[in-house]
Formats: C-alpha cells, sequence, structure tokens
C-alpha cells in the first residue's frame, strides 16, 4: 500500500507533463499566440463616408481626398411629362479630405440654396477589439452653411449671417458583423434666420443609419431622420432614404430612393416637404471617386 | 525519504524539458507582400508576424494578422481586407510546417543554411500543402529565418473581378525575413 501510495503521485506528475508537452508540440504558436497586445480597429462599418445624405460613422485614411458628387432627380410623381422625375436635376459637388485617420474636413456646394457647406469630422471613439475593446465608434461632426441665392428683398437691410446655417452631430455606431451595421445621431441644427416668427431657429432630429451587406460587392443602405414634431411647420417632416451602394475599384456608386431634394443637413432636416406616402420620391445617386494624395505617412518605419 | 522519489522524478522531467524544448521565437516577424500588375504593383508591409521554431523536430509555425497588412493606397488596403482575403472572417493566415533533414543545421555554429521547408499553408480559410526553399542564417548564436513562398490566388478562393483580371498577376509572393528570440517557458 505504501508502494502504491507513491506511485500515485509520481503517475499523475508524469501524465500531467505529458498533457503538457504534448498540447505544444501540436500547437507551437500557442506560446506566444495572444492578442492581448494589438488593439485592432474595426474598419468598413459602412462603405463610404455617407450612409446616403447622412454622415456615416466612416472616416477617410489620411491623405486621402474623396471626390463626391450627389444628385438627386425630380419626383417620380411629376408623372411621364418629367419623365418620373429625371427631367430635373439637384447636384452637390464637395470634397472630403483625411487629415489623419480620424479627422476628416470637408466642403461642397449644391445647386439647391446655391449652398456652401463645409464641415469637420473627427472620430472621438473608434470600435476596436483586442487590448482594447471598444465596443461603439464616436464620431462628432459639426456644419456650417451659407445660402448663396440673392437676397428677397433687397431693399430691406440685409445681413451676411443671415445667410448662414450650422449643424451639430454625435454619430454613435457598431458593426454588429460582417453584415449588420447600425449608426444613430442625434443632430441639432441652427438657423441664424428663419421664415416666421413662429419657426424655432434651433430644430432637434435623430438619425438612424445602417447597413446589410448582400454580396462583397453590394450593401443594402437606409437612413431616416426623425423630427421630433411641433419645431417645424407643418408641411415639413422625416426623411427617409434607401438605396444599394455599389463598389468597383476606386468608386463608390449609391443608388437610392429618398424623400429629400436638399443635401445638407441643415436644408434636408428643417425644410423637407416631400413625403414618400404622396410619392414625392426622388431618384439620386451619390458617386464617390477617392485619390490617395500622400501616401507617406502609410510607409512602413 | 518518502517523497525522495518523487523529487528525483520531478527532476529529471526538468532536466528532460530544458534539453528537449529548445526554441526560437519571434512576434515581429517582416512579412510583405507583393503582387505584380500591368497598371500598378501592389505591396503591403506587415511586421507583426508571430513565428515560432522548435529546434529538434525541425518544427515551424507561422502566423499573421491580415489586417495588420499595410498598403501604399489605403483603399487597396480596405479592398484587400473587404473584397480579397475578407479579414473578418477570417482574421490570419497560418502556416505549420517543417524544416526537411533539421539536423543539418549547427544552432550553435554561425553559418549559411539551405533547407526547403514544407507543411500547411492556409489562406483565407483554405489550407494548402507547399513546399518552398528557406535560408536560416545563424550570426552571433542568433538565427534569421528568410523564406518566399508564391502562391496562386485561385488555390485559396480568392476572387479577382473580371474587370481588374488582367491587370494584377495570379500569383503572389510572400516574403518572410526575421531574426529569432530565444524563447524562455514562462513561469
Amino acid at each position: 500500500m505504501t508502494f502504491l501510495r507513491k506511485l500515485i503521485p509520481i503517475l499523475l506528475t508524469l501524465l500531467f507533463y505529458g498533457i503538457t508537452a504534448k498540447a505544444q508540440d501540436d500547437d507551437l504558436l500557442s506560446l506566444i499566440d495572444d492578442d492581448s497586445t494589438t488593439v485592432e480597429h474595426v474598419t468598413s462599418a459602412f462603405k463610404s463616408t455617407r450612409v446616403i445624405n447622412s454622415h456615416s460613422i466612416e472616416s477617410l485614411s489620411s491623405g486621402v481626398l474623396d471626390f463626391r458628387i450627389m444628385h438627386r432627380f425630380g419626383r417620380i410623381n411629376t408623372g411621364a411629362y418629367q419623365l418620373y422625375g429625371l427631367d430635373q436635376a439637384t447636384i452637390r459637388l464637395g470634397f472630403d479630405y483625411g487629415i489623419t485617420d480620424r479627422f476628416t474636413v470637408g466642403f461642397g456646394r449644391g445647386t439647391y440654396y446655391k449652398e456652401l457647406d463645409g464641415f469637420l469630422k473627427y472620430k472621438l471613439l473608434w470600435q476596436s477589439t483586442g487590448a482594447k475593446t471598444i465596443p461603439v465608434s464616436l464620431v462628432l461632426v459639426s456644419g456650417m452653411t451659407v445660402n448663396g441665392l440673392k437676397w428677397a428683398d433687397e431693399t430691406r437691410k440685409n445681413y451676411f449671417s443671415s445667410r448662414l446655417g450650422y449643424y451639430y452631430q454625435i454619430l454613435i455606431g457598431r458593426k454588429f458583423s460582417d453584415v449588420f451595421t447600425l449608426q444613430l445621431g442625434p443632430t441639432m441644427v441652427h438657423r441664424n434666420l428663419v421664415a416666421t416668427k413662429e419657426e424655432h431657429h434651433d430644430i432637434y432630429a435623430l438619425e438612424a443609419g445602417t447597413r446589410i451587406r448582400l454580396s462583397r460587392r453590394i450593401a443594402l443602405t437606409a437612413d431616416y431622420f426623425y423630427i421630433p414634431p411641433n419645431q417645424l411647420d407643418s408641411r415639413y417632416g422625416d426623411v427617409f432614404s434607401v438605396g444599394f451602394d455599389i463598389e468597383t475599384g476606386g468608386h463608390v456608386f449609391q443608388l437610392h430612393f429618398t424623400n429629400a431634394t436638399a443635401m445638407n443637413e441643415k436644408t434636408f432636416i428643417t425644410e423637407n416637404d416631400g413625403k414618400w406616402s404622396k410619392g414625392d420620391i426622388h431618384f439620386g445617386f451619390n458617386i464617390s471617386r477617392v485619390f490617395t494624395l500622400s501616401s507617406k505617412k502609410r510607409k512602413m518605419k | 525519504m518518502k517523497k525522495f522519489p518523487l523529487i528525483i522524478a520531478f527532476l529529471l522531467m526538468n532536466v528532460y524539458a530544458s534539453v528537449g524544448q529548445e526554441r526560437w521565437y519571434t512576434k515581429e516577424a517582416k512579412v510583405s507582400f507583393f503582387c505584380d500588375g500591368s497598371a500598378e504593383n501592389i505591396e503591403a508591409y506587415n511586421n507583426k508576424g508571430f513565428m515560432v521554431i522548435d529546434v529538434p523536430t525541425g518544427k515551424i509555425e507561422i502566423s499573421v494578422l491580415m489586417k495588420a497588412f499595410t498598403f501604399e493606397k489605403a483603399l487597396m488596403q480596405e479592398h484587400f481586407n473587404e473584397n480579397y482575403v475578407e479579414s473578418d472572417k477570417f482574421p490570419k493566415a497560418i502556416f505549420k510546417g517543417t524544416i526537411k533533414d533539421p539536423e543539418n543545421i549547427k544552432w550553435t555554429t554561425d553559418g549559411e543554411y539551405a533547407v526547403e521547408v514544407s507543411g500547411d499553408l492556409t489562406i483565407h480559410g483554405v489550407t494548402n500543402v507547399i513546399t518552398t526553399p528557406a535560408k536560416i542564417t545563424i550570426k552571433n548564436g542568433v538565427p534569421v529565418g528568410d523564406a518566399t513562398f508564391i502562391i496562386a490566388l485561385a488555390d485559396y478562393n480568392i476572387d479577382i473581378p473580371k474587370i481588374v483580371e488582367d491587370k494584377v498577376s495570379k500569383n503572389v509572393r510572400l516574403v518572410v525575413q526575421t531574426s529569432l528570440n530565444p524563447f524562455v517557458k514562462q513561469p
């Protein structure tokens, strides 16, 4: 019995050594492989820096210039005489540039109100895994718009500041999987000049945007701006857009249907009189073409 | 006295372990990727490759995080991860192989040793057996490894879209180059 009592721990020890040695031989990499040292940022939550009308949580990489053509045809319910809206066009041309991987600036000009707009966009939190797990991305957007139309009444005293509008947005989004991304964006618009005394200068809205990937190069996208009631004239309302992102090499084509004509936050949030229920739907597209202007920063040391 | 055999057993095992487990490793292997094309050459660099060599058996294992490859153009990097290797689904490329005739390498003597490495290469979720020449250089008692893998993208189910088919090569070169550190078992 005493012999057995001594033997058991020895056998157990041998067994233990045998197991660990075997495990190591099967997988050498497991000896050094731990993901705790690297932070991996989640990329391509959206295919583009815009969902459709709204900014997305995606930013441009540093040194990348994005030339964007946003185009909306007229309303489908204008009938055959207007070729279901295709006879009309509203356009915004813009340039966005990535100063760093987190900081993008951009400007553009749209035919609607001959409006010039510029924005700053900063990714404060970047969804990541590994050493630092951050469940969501948080992006701050601040924009400004300048109405370029001639003064409606040239005889009265007009101020340049009356042309200005501002928008501020906090986008919180998460890429839940390779297929599905969702973002929410509380938004505030401020207008220096409003049409009537009853209208508010500050308008609050909530954006929701999503991307559902259908194949490697095609995704379904939608964005919605909910505008809580009693802020705007009753003619104006929510903005809803739905479409597809199609990617080909250096271009991203975004084809969609929307009830908004304008293409910057200030205008489509506060003055959208299109209603899906009435058929005030526009066919539209955004084309994004990126150019790598500075690749120095990307080279490995 | 009662515990004596146990102590002996422990000592023996440890001695055996230290002799039999000479290993070299790195977490900073340089892995580069080259794909020639008529329009532009595509190259990407990664200096975060993991590699372990087990000297007695000649086993060699390399793993590399796909997302850690840096391309000159951000868009190329995005396409690489999103459309070609699908890094979210298949985050790593892994090679598990053996050095042929490892006894020919004198790990303690400086010199250059041409060897052949063969084993399983897994990229994009597809595993293929591959054999490639490699070089191990011992300098000041420290081994430096060099190997080039030439792989056909089609073997790994990596689709090249029709419109760019003529512009990029169907084969890519994966170059691994690294010096190694002695592996000390963590307590």
